[in-house]
């Protein structure tokens, strides 16, 4: 079967337009979604490569013998609670509710941190007690230097629940 | 003017205006008000308002978490009608929420999102969503207890979207948290990007409407006689603008946008509400999985709204409201078992122990998620075998029954959240809040 000359050349035409026509709107999609991303990138924060005063992350809290053992201290400057356990080891728990946000506040007489956007709450180890909280309040690594508790805030550390590592002692 | 000027008809500017808008002629049938309740257009007059007194605001807005809650405190203490240029440009806002929301309801009720009104359908779920998110941007401008919270719990929302979403929250606030960087980012959104996006969707939203033959008619009404545009359309729809803009300026003058103290990042207030139009998620979070509430549902919602069009129906009662006797019958017993089913779900939720408590070594995405979700979804479906059972109803009718038990619980939950929500997110009456 062979086709006639004009047939074969009307075809050959097609083909190469239908091609075209069908790359168009792709490489219109790829431009469309390129400059999505670029206009998205605009939005996020760059790398801060010029800072007129550098502040150190690594606060000083306060003196070890400042707080007393089985104790809640609220921090708003840092964000944070020192809590002093049981047995006299510091964990530093974010204010920040792990579910959405907000701010909690520690209620003495229970004894547990309260949410007041959805009532969770969580106990001094920062594990939740009432859902719809659904893991623990992030907490800062802690370091005791000469005496004095400092709590370095750049470091929020997401946890599902509490574990013994994140406690630390004074020597 | 000439001798033989005539009342009837517009001058040639004016004409050459309306006319790139309307078609010249349109069926008489789609003047009634009850066909549209004039909602498509109340919303675009909404936005050309939004639009002029959003400008007028820019004119003593400073976009920066120090001076932000200052200028709007200068603008409504230190200048003349600041504060009510404040007021109209909130009311309209919320007007336009309302307005979008029950446009929506009419096309979905009147079946007009079916072919040859796809498109329109389609690009009017992006306008929705685009209207939401214009009014969530400017809900932080303030930067007062009120806006600072609310944005925190939303965009804290995107974290539980797997994998991407605490990146799409750190690109949306360009930060870990709610900062400067955040109101600049909302500032450029809600004064730029937005409405520019919005008046191009909405030329293209219009001229689909010329492009389908105008506003839906029955099939009964095929035949009836179509007349001018001008004055019959243009004289009614000047009615409903002026009208509009009546109730505009009682609201704005009556009722004061609101305003609480200066934002402080360390205490949230007790309780911390979203922005009103958010609260039924947020109430839907007390009940739910994270997961649940903010992924799973809204997913099954769009994709459900996308493929709408192309469910294959076998009647064709589109431009009726509630499309036939049977489907309005259906529909008010959809709208009370959603109100009961509602309600109920919510004061048993209450009242029940948590079931992470119960079980705690059942993971909470199964306790608070799957359960809860299998129990709303079945008590649906059951009901709506029942319905179809006893209306034997047709497909749209069927899908009407469910975007109405849809729509009412929605609007059962936000209602729960605004109005019996007090301190510690607990229900009580609206009198004790």
């Amino acid at each position: 079967m062979t086709p006639a000359l004009s047939d074969k050349k009307a075809k050959d035409t097609s083909g190469r337009r239908d091609f075209l026509r069908k790359a168009w709107p792709v490489v219109g999609l790829v431009a469309a979604a390129e400059f999505l991303l670029f206009t998205i990138n605009m939005l996020r924060p760059g790398k801060e490569l010029s800072k007129s005063n550098p502040i150190s992350t690594l606060k000083i809290i306060g003196n070890v013998e400042d707080f007393q053992v089985n104790s809640v201290t609220t921090d708003r400057v840092n964000k944070l609670f020192l809590v002093r356990q049981q047995d006299g080891g510091f964990l530093a728990l974010s204010l920040i509710c792990s579910h959405l946000g907000c701010s909690v506040a520690w209620d003495e007489p229970n004894t547990r941190f309260i949410c007041p956007c959805h009532s969770s709450a969580f106990d001094k180890f920062g594990n939740v007690v009432n859902s719809p909280a659904a893991r623990a309040l992030d907490y800062f690594p802690v370091t005791i230097e000469a005496g004095k508790v400092k709590v370095d805030i750049s470091r929020k550390m997401k946890r599902k629940k509490f574990d013994k590592s994140q406690v630390t002692y004074a020597l | 003017m000439t001798s033989n000027a005539d009342t009837t008809k517009p001058s040639v500017n004016l004409n050459n205006l309306i006319l790139h808008l309307h078609p010249r002629r349109i069926k008489a049938p789609t003047l009634r008000f009850t066909v549209t309740f004039g909602l498509g257009g109340m919303a675009a007059l909404l936005v050309v308002i939004q639009v002029f007194t959003g400008l007028l605001l820019k004119f003593h807005y400073e976009p920066s978490p120090d001076n932000a809650y200052n200028s709007i405190l200068n603008l409504q203490q230190g200048l003349l009608f600041g504060q009510l240029a404040r007021n109209l440009h909130h009311w309209s806002a919320v007007l336009l929420l309302w307005t979008t929301f029950l446009h929506m309801l009419r096309v979905l009720f009147t079946g007009a999102y079916r072919k040859p009104r796809h498109m329109n359908w389609f690009f009017g779920i992006v306008l929705l969503m685009l209207v939401i998110l214009s009014n969530f941007t400017g809900y932080l401008l303030p930067w007062d207890q009120l806006s600072y919270w609310a944005v925190t719990i939303s965009t804290s929302l995107l974290d539980y979207i797997p994998f991407i979403g605490s990146s799409i929250r750190e690109s949306l606030l360009g930060g870990k948290e709610v900062d400067a960087a955040s109101l600049t980012n909302f500032f450029n959104l809600h004064t730029g990007v937005i409405p520019v996006l919005m008046v191009v969707l909405m030329g293209y939203h219009f001229w689909r409407i010329r492009k389908a033959g105008g506003v839906i008619v029955a099939d009964k009404d095929k035949d009836e006689p179509m007349i001018d545009t001008y004055p019959h359309l243009v004289a009614r729809e000047l009615v409903v603008a002026l009208v509009l803009i009546a109730i505009l300026f009682l609201l704005g003058s009556l009722f004061d946008a609101p305003l609480r103290e200066r934002a402080n990042p360390a205490i949230s207030p007790n309780p911390a509400k979203a922005p009103w139009y958010f609260m039924g998620l947020q109430e839907l979070l007390i009940h739910f999985h994270p997961f649940f509430a903010v992924v799973i549902f809204p997913v099954i919602l769009l994709l459900a709204g996308f493929w709408l069009p192309y469910i294959k129906l076998t009647d064709n009662n589109q431009g009726i409201w509630f499309l036939s006797e049977n489907g309005k019958r259906a529909g008010i017993y959809a709208f009370l078992a959603g109100l009961v089913m509602t309600i109920l779900f919510i004061l048993v939720s209450d009242v029940l122990p948590d079931p992470e408590m119960l079980l705690p070594f059942i993971p909470s995405l199964i306790t608070t998620g799957f359960i809860p979700f299998l129990v709303a979804a079945g008590g649906i479906f059951l009901f709506l075998k029942y319905l179809h059972g006893k209306f034997s109803l047709n497909r749209s009718e069927y899908i009407q029954c469910v975007i109405i038990i849809l729509v009412v619980s929605y609007t059962v939950l936000s209602f729960t959240g605004i109005l019996f929500r007090g301190e510690g997110m607990k229900l009580m009456w609206p009198w004790q809040l």
